[in-house]
């Protein structure tokens, strides 16, 4: 029953992606023959000159070649979509990490302490709903390094999820549960790791997934910004050189990255799950 | 006198309210002696719980204070273990583990290999085995549950046992299996147990004493009923004791009709106009069997069912060595006429 099911689902799925790329791909006209081309067109560097939207096929042909040499660098101008992926991820787990090193523990603290949730509230309030894009112009002033403010501004989206999470997850930990840490003598820290955590943890991981897609979506705009390195200013300089193909092809890209790190965090979530 | 073991005194609970404060229990004061099991019994809601949680130092009296071994119950400790209302197992650890966390708290110096050992024979002896202690909670019965709840309890070897209606949420046959280990364990360690229950029956097995707490609020604890049937008993057996039913009789009618009527509420007016001091010590048991021989010398068991009725009538004859009351004796045949 279930097994025949997952089948025709895949089968649907496939159908629909061959009937989408049939129909992109006849409704594109192949390119022009190279002799038609003006001498002025080839003065400009090619036929693509005039943005048109490219068809499937010239699609998988560009992410053939790319894939194949993904670390390539030629220059600040052309480097291979693996190392503009490398730099965005870096910027994003180091902001996500950073942000981590801070939502946790804190979370900790407002999610066993009342007062503390009540102090620090109207401050998550307000922080929590500003576009972590408007702090870019803030963080170039003060950090003065277009590096480390992509970092920041990453760090400032992805803290607020992990905190909520976290403080709510540690507040919801069943009374019973610290009551049996308080009746065996446990020490704060060993309440901490051994009760707390373990029973917080779902809750915790959650945010941190929702965290890491924002983060993810971020990345991209923030690179559009500061330009450079990473995939956000790919997308932005290969729009520039109005190269389509490449365009759309990191558009995937984007979409197959962000896939694979929330399914990291989804199978991390799923190894501190419990059932009670 | 000498100092009981734990030592319970004019203990009091409050609550602060919307209206005013609840007093939840007032005047509460009782001993256990050591390797004793007590049983304390009231209607639902009127501070058992509370009272439990006090004892283990979970929470603070308002008033009073409790002491084991001659010293002050302040905040909980290792010495006092318990099984909760509901488990309170950690759902993300298996069987053994939880266990084990317990065995590793309690001896912190012990090596991995001696804290695994010790918890595997807790859980065999409460019956956990063939795979069982590597399941976690969401996988096993209610009643392994809370086996394994009472085997971290157990396996912690506590001065004292704190259990809260453990046997709750069991039907009936798994209730009498897990009944009959504890009786087991506890004959075999002395351990001393205080436990809370709502079923008559199960209070007569186990314990040796059994409290009788008045409804709430002010509640407070109106008797302490011994349990004078000999050990060790048996679940099939004890009911033909002929201690068994005038026990029983008098716990149910106490709480049919007298924990209403001596709960502080409904005295209210005149705080104080209840009873003060340790609770008083009925034993309907020896009252019946007193009243037996008084009437018919040659009375054996086979007419116990009867004098068991007839106890209501003739206890006020034998209450001098019992400590019975003839206040009681009234009530008490209406329970019987029941
Ligand atoms: N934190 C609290 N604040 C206010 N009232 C409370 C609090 N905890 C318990 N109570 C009240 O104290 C009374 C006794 O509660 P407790 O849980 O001790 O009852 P219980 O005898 O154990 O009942 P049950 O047999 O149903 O478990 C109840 O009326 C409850 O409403
Ligand atoms: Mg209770």
């Amino acid at each position: 029953m279930l097994k025949s099911d997952t089948w025709r689902a895949v089968l649907v799925s496939v159908s629909l992606l061959v009937i989408f790329l049939g129909l992109w791909q006849l409704s594109t006209p192949a390119p022009q023959a190279e002799e038609a081309l003006s001498e002025y067109e080839l003065l400009m560097g090619g036929a693509d000159q005039e943005a048109r939207v490219p068809s499937p096929s010239e699609i998988i042909g560009l992410a053939i070649r790319e894939l194949s040499n993904p670390f390539y660098d030629a220059g600040p101008n052309d480097k291979g979509i693996g190392i503009q992926l490398a730099w965005s991820l870096y910027r994003v787990l180091t902001g996500f990490g950073l942000a981590a090193l801070i939502a946790l523990p804190l979370g900790f603290l407002i999610g066993m302490s009342p007062m503390m949730y009540k102090a620090l509230n109207p401050f998550i309030q307000v922080l929590k709903p500003i576009s972590p894009l408007a702090w870019m112009p803030l963080a170039l002033f003060i950090i003065k390094d277009s590096e480390t403010s992509s970092i920041f501004v990453i760090f400032i989206c992805s803290i607020w999820p992990m905190l909520i999470n976290t403080a709510f997850g540690v507040a919801g930990v069943r009374k019973d549960w610290v009551n049996v840490a308080r009746t065996h003598e446990l020490g704060p820290m060993q309440t901490a790791f051994q009760v707390i955590l373990p029973a917080a943890a779902p809750t915790i991981l959650t945010g941190m997934r929702i965290s890491i897609g924002i983060a993810w979506l971020v990345i991209v705009a923030a690179e559009m910004l500061v330009g450079g390195t990473g995939i956000g200013y790919y997308v932005w300089n290969e729009w520039n050189n109005l190269d389509l193909t490449s365009v759309i092809f990191s558009i995937l890209m984007i979409g197959i990255v962000g896939m694979l790190l929330d399914l990291a965090l989804a199978s991390a979530t799923r190894l501190v799950t419990y059932q009670e | 006198m000498q100092p009981h073991f734990l030592e319970i005194k004019s203990l009091a609970k409050r609550f602060p309210t919307k209206d005013g404060e609840l007093t939840v229990f007032e005047d509460v004061s009782f001993g256990l002696e050591r390797g004793e099991f007590v049983c304390i019994i009231g209607h639902s809601g009127c501070g058992k719980s509370t009272i439990l949680n006090v004892l283990a130092g979970l929470d603070a009296p308002s008033d009073g204070e409790v002491l084991m071994a001659g010293k002050e119950v302040r905040g909980p400790a290792l010495e006092r273990g318990i099984v909760f209302q509901n488990y309170s197992l950690f759902p993300w650890l298996s069987a053994l583990n939880n266990v084990i966390f317990g065995v590793a708290a309690r001896w912190p110096g012990w090596s991995k290999t001696r804290v695994r050992e010790h918890s595997l024979r807790y859980l065999h002896m409460v019956g956990l085995k063939d795979g069982a202690e590597q399941r976690k909670p969401s996988q096993l019965s209610g009643g392994m549950r809370q086996r394994v709840a009472i085997a971290r309890a157990f396996a912690i070897e506590p001065k004292l046992l704190l259990l809260d209606e453990p046997f709750g949420a069991l039907d009936a046959l798994t209730r009498g299996t897990i009944q009959d280990e504890l009786l087991k364990i506890c004959a075999e360690t002395h351990q001393t147990v205080f436990m809370i229950t709502h079923d008559v029956d199960e209070a007569i097995l186990l314990a040796d004493r059994i409290l009788l707490m008045t409804n709430g609020p002010q509640a407070r604890i109106a008797e302490s009923v011994r349990v004078s049937i000999d050990r060790p008993r048996e679940r099939g057996s004890i009911v033909h004791d002929p201690g068994y039913y005038p026990i029983r009789t008098h716990l149910v009618d106490f709480l049919v009709s007298r924990s209403h009527e001596l709960s502080g509420s409904a005295n209210s007016g005149a705080p104080g106009s209840g009873h003060q001091g340790p609770p008083r010590i009925v034993d309907p048991a020896q009252a019946a069997r007193g009243a037996s021989n008084a009437k018919d010398k040659a009375s054996s068991n086979a007419i116990a069912q009867a004098t068991s009725h007839t106890a209501g009538h003739s206890t006020s004859n034998a209450n001098s060595a019992t400590g019975y009351r003839a206040a009681e004796s009234g009530s008490l045949l209406r329970a019987v006429n029941l």
